[in-house]
């Protein structure tokens, strides 16, 4: 199966891609994630103003079968929630890329995307599974 | 790792395949909530041939079964089948299962959960009174077919007047060479039944039930579906609602259990404790604020005491809500008592409610 990887975005070995714009960063879950969870029924997000950290659990996705956890991929603040997803779950397996944005955060520091994978990397991670 | 005779038609069908109890099984084919919805629509084909079956036969067939099961065997004549619980001698539970007469007093088959297959046969072989036991798992296959037109299926492809059963019935016959039983029994709460077949005959049958069924808008079902449809229906589920210290009136089984019929093994500890007044049931909830429950979450009072746990939980597809089964102190199991559920550290308002949880 082919799955969309935007060449500019960062990636998590928990399958969260995000996208920087200078110091802030966009966060959401990759299509292969959600080709792997199944429908999506219910999202928990954190609120505007959190403090989260890289490689920490900020939220769960869970489809009707299962719960899993959303990993930050850098520190910082959260400055906007994409609360249509909480009327709309479903949205985040329709487009997990653009319009199944999860979170939007001020980082801390920029060095901290040195733990992220890039494309190519994610790629080979998901060639394997 | 074990496989159904039905593997390579899952491959097939593209389904999603997950392992279960040391069986490789179809978790979902082309989405859970589509197969969830077709068999309360239409109808459903589910791969159930990870169960085991285990044969009691003999003069000391009802010996050994009254012994073993909490149900009164005696009262089952040829064609009928009753569910029933394989208790241990502490008074928990060891399985919940099916007994099917094949011939009374003397031939029955025991359809037992994947998971305690192995711990089943031994329990059978050290407590026997006599009967002949033969482990028949992996001689036969079996498949259910549940939903509002799945007595048409089973009647269009077997010949079986299936709507003309009552629950709970059998059959037993020839299907294109192979021996076949059909039970009018299900873990959906829709029509139908599950067919046993000789493992070397399901894989034939299974197509030819997609096949015929087509017109009717039959659909494979995975294991995913098949636990919300059970989840929705109340249904207990090994390792969720009872395990091997469960007490089965507290899990609401009261109605398979016969102390004044019969003497059983543990019947003394299950008894005693239903005496001295039970302290918890099994209850139905839904949740009124977001989230959805999850086995093990812990229930509470509007204090915040705990007052019990979640057994099974999940996202309805047919009410698109979240529903919960779960043990509370009985004193919170009245309708309409207003419960929490903390999920992830908050605790989310719920309410005590009917079951099933639809109306079917």
């Amino acid at each position: 199966m082919a799955y969309h990887i935007p060449e500019d975005y960062y990636y998590t070995k928990e399958h969260e891609w995000a996208q920087v714009d200078e110091n802030i960063v966009t966060v959401g879950i990759t299509e292969f994630a959600q080709t792997q969870l199944g429908e999506v029924v219910y999202v928990d997000l954190p609120e505007e103003g959190q403090k989260v950290t890289q490689g920490t659990s900020f939220g769960v996705v869970e489809s009707v079968k299962a719960v899993s956890d959303l990993y930050c991929p850098v520190s910082g603040t959260v400055i906007e929630v994409n609360t249509t997803l909480m009327d709309d779950p479903a949205s985040l397996n329709d487009d997990p890329i653009n319009q199944g944005w999860l979170v939007r955060i001020e980082m801390d520091s920029e060095k901290e995307l040195a733990n992220l994978m890039r494309a190519p990397e994610y790629k080979k991670l998901i060639a394997d599974k | 790792m074990q496989r159904t005779p039905l593997y390579n038609d899952h491959v097939k069908l593209n389904a999603k395949i997950v392992e279960f109890a040391g069986w490789e099984m179809p978790i979902q084919y082309s989405g859970l909530k589509e197969e969830h919805l077709n068999v309360r629509k239409n109808v459903g084909l589910f791969d159930v041939s990870h169960m085991g079956e285990i044969r009691v036969k003999g003069p000391h067939a009802i010996k050994t079964l009254q012994w073993l099961t909490t149900n009164n065997v005696e009262a089952l004549e040829k064609g009928q089948a009753q569910y029933s619980l394989l208790p241990n001698s502490d008074g928990g539970l060891v399985d919940d299962i099916i007994v099917y007469c094949l011939e009374k007093n003397s031939d029955y088959l025991v359809c037992v959960n994947a998971s305690n297959e192995k711990k089943d046969w031994e329990h059978f072989q050290k407590n026997n009174q006599g009967a002949e036991l033969i482990n028949e798992s992996s001689a036969w296959g079996q498949i259910a077919v549940q939903g509002p037109k799945a007595q048409e299926l089973i009647e269009k492809v077997t010949g079986i007047k299936a709507s003309a059963m009552k629950p709970f019935q059998t059959q037993s016959m020839k299907w294109q060479g192979s021996e076949l039983i059909f039970a009018s029994t299900g873990y959906t709460g829709e029509k139908g039944g599950e067919i046993f077949i000789e493992s070397s005959s399901t894989s034939k049958l299974w197509n030819q039930l997609l096949e015929k069924g087509q017109d009717l808008g039959v659909l494979p079902i995975g294991l995913g579906a098949r636990d919300t449809l059970r989840t929705e229906m109340k249904y207990s589920l090994y390792g969720h609602e009872i395990n091997d210290v469960s007490n089965p009136y507290e899990a609401g089984l009261g109605w398979v259990i016969k102390p004044a019929a019969k003497d059983f093994l543990g019947k003394t500890p299950i008894v005693t404790r239903k005496e001295q007044g039970l302290t918890r049931s099994l209850i139905g909830f839904k949740t009124i604020e977001r989230g959805i429950p999850r086995q093990d979450y812990t229930l509470h009072d509007l204090a915040g005491n705990k007052i019990g746990f979640v057994t099974s939980g999940t996202h309805s597809p047919s009410l698109d809500a979240a529903i919960g089964i779960g043990y509370v102190q009985t004193q919170f199991s009245n309708l309409s008592t207003e419960i929490t559920v903390d999920i992830r550290g908050k605790k989310i308002k719920s309410i005590v409610c009917k079951t099933p949880f639809i109306n079917n």
